[in-house]
């Protein structure tokens, strides 16, 4: 796609942008609006940019099937796997007080850390999953479809 | 009358006039555009609201990914609908109308838009308020109800998204590659070796490009 001069310049400049807001709606949710749902849409947009720009192959290239694969289970796996591992310090599911018991205030904040990382995982992996699903099937736009 | 009524008047007289629009439109790629218009309205109303977690929510899912996935998936249809006959379209009216009036019937019994006194600001709601402070110690109430208050709904949530990157994976397959298995149930064979999309379809010379946009 050598003609989109202009796009190609502005999102290469825009994409890295975007991950970084991500990671910024991700780790500021404690303090404004947003969480892992969002953050994880964000960082999906951000890798969809890219292929959408340079072309699917370019994108698996940079964020391959397979991690797309891992990462939606691996994030499911983390949010139930801090359940379970509150279960085996002596709390309720989900209870992320026990893992700092002197402080319970701590420990809710490195549960919801780890909760809000492994919905960003899940939401951002089967956001660009799906995308990969869909944009696989249909043969390469040319110049004429833009 | 205060200004953030008015612009919450303007912006739902601009959602009715999106919707017409979509409903009007025979183009799917206008119409794929104009949803993510509509979502990108909605969020500036919620921020209008003051409800600026679902603003965002909706900004990033309805106006960014949803557009796109839509997009995609309109790539392998055709790019024009066809039009519904009259008669096909006088059920849904009647459905719409009927449920139109029953929301105007319930309308009297909503609590008024910041009521003090309404059942979301009372009770439980007020009770996560004031105990984030001194359980949490976090500024953001909606980030404590989500991932801690409400964690077992949030781990739903985050199943259903990971099932429905599941589902759509079983069915299409990460590289498009979904139909390519082979099964020989007594000797014959069921499946092709090719995902049956992979081709598109040449539409009628007529219909191309009629109102479409790109």
């Amino acid at each position: 796609m050598t003609p989109h001069v202009i796009l190609r310049v502005v999102s290469k400049f825009l994409i890295p942008l975007i991950a970084m807001f991500a990671f910024y709606v991700q780790f500021h949710g404690d303090y404004g609006p947003g969480g892992g749902f969002q953050a994880g849409v964000i960082l999906a947009a951000s890798v969809i940019l890219y292929a959408l720009i340079f072309g699917l192959d370019a994108a698996k290239k940079a964020i391959p099937p397979s991690w797309v694969r891992i990462g939606m289970s691996l994030g499911v796996l983390l949010y139930g796997g801090t359940g379970v591992a509150t279960w085996f310090l002596g709390g309720e599911f989900l209870n992320y007080s026990v893992f700092t018991p002197d402080h319970p205030s701590h420990g809710q904040h490195y549960g919801i850390l780890a909760v809000e990382l492994g919905v960003l995982l899940a939401v951002a992996s089967v956001m660009v999953a799906i995308f990969y699903a869909f944009g696989s099937r249909q043969p390469d736009l040319t110049d004429e479809d833009w | 009358m205060p200004s953030t009524i008015i612009l919450d008047i303007g912006f739902m007289a601009m959602l009715v006039v999106v919707a017409i629009a979509i409903v009007r439109l025979r183009s799917l790629f206008a119409i794929v555009m104009l949803q993510g218009v509509y979502s990108l309205v909605s969020a500036m109303w919620f921020v209008s609201l003051d409800a600026v977690d679902v603003a965002f929510t909706e900004a990033a899912v309805g106006a960014g990914v949803s557009t796109v996935l839509m997009l995609a998936a309109m790539l392998l249809a055709d790019r024009e609908s066809l039009p519904v006959p009259m008669s096909r379209q006088i059920g849904p009216l009647i459905i719409v109308v009927l449920i139109g009036l029953a929301m105007f019937y319930a309308l009297g019994d909503m609590p008024a838009y910041g009521d003090p006194h309404s059942p979301a600001n009372s009770y439980v709601g007020m009770d996560y308020i004031g105990r984030t402070a001194d359980d949490i110690h976090i500024p953001n109430v909606v980030t404590a109800v989500l991932a801690s208050y409400r964690g077992y709904d949030t781990f739903g949530e985050a199943v259903v998204v990971f099932s429905a990157g599941l589902g759509v994976l079983l069915l299409l397959g990460l590289n498009g590659n979904a139909g390519k298995w082979r099964a020989k149930p007594n000797g014959v064979r069921i499946s092709k070796a090719a995902a049956p999309a992979a081709r598109r379809r040449p539409l009628p010379k007529d219909a191309v490009r009629k109102g479409d946009a790109s």
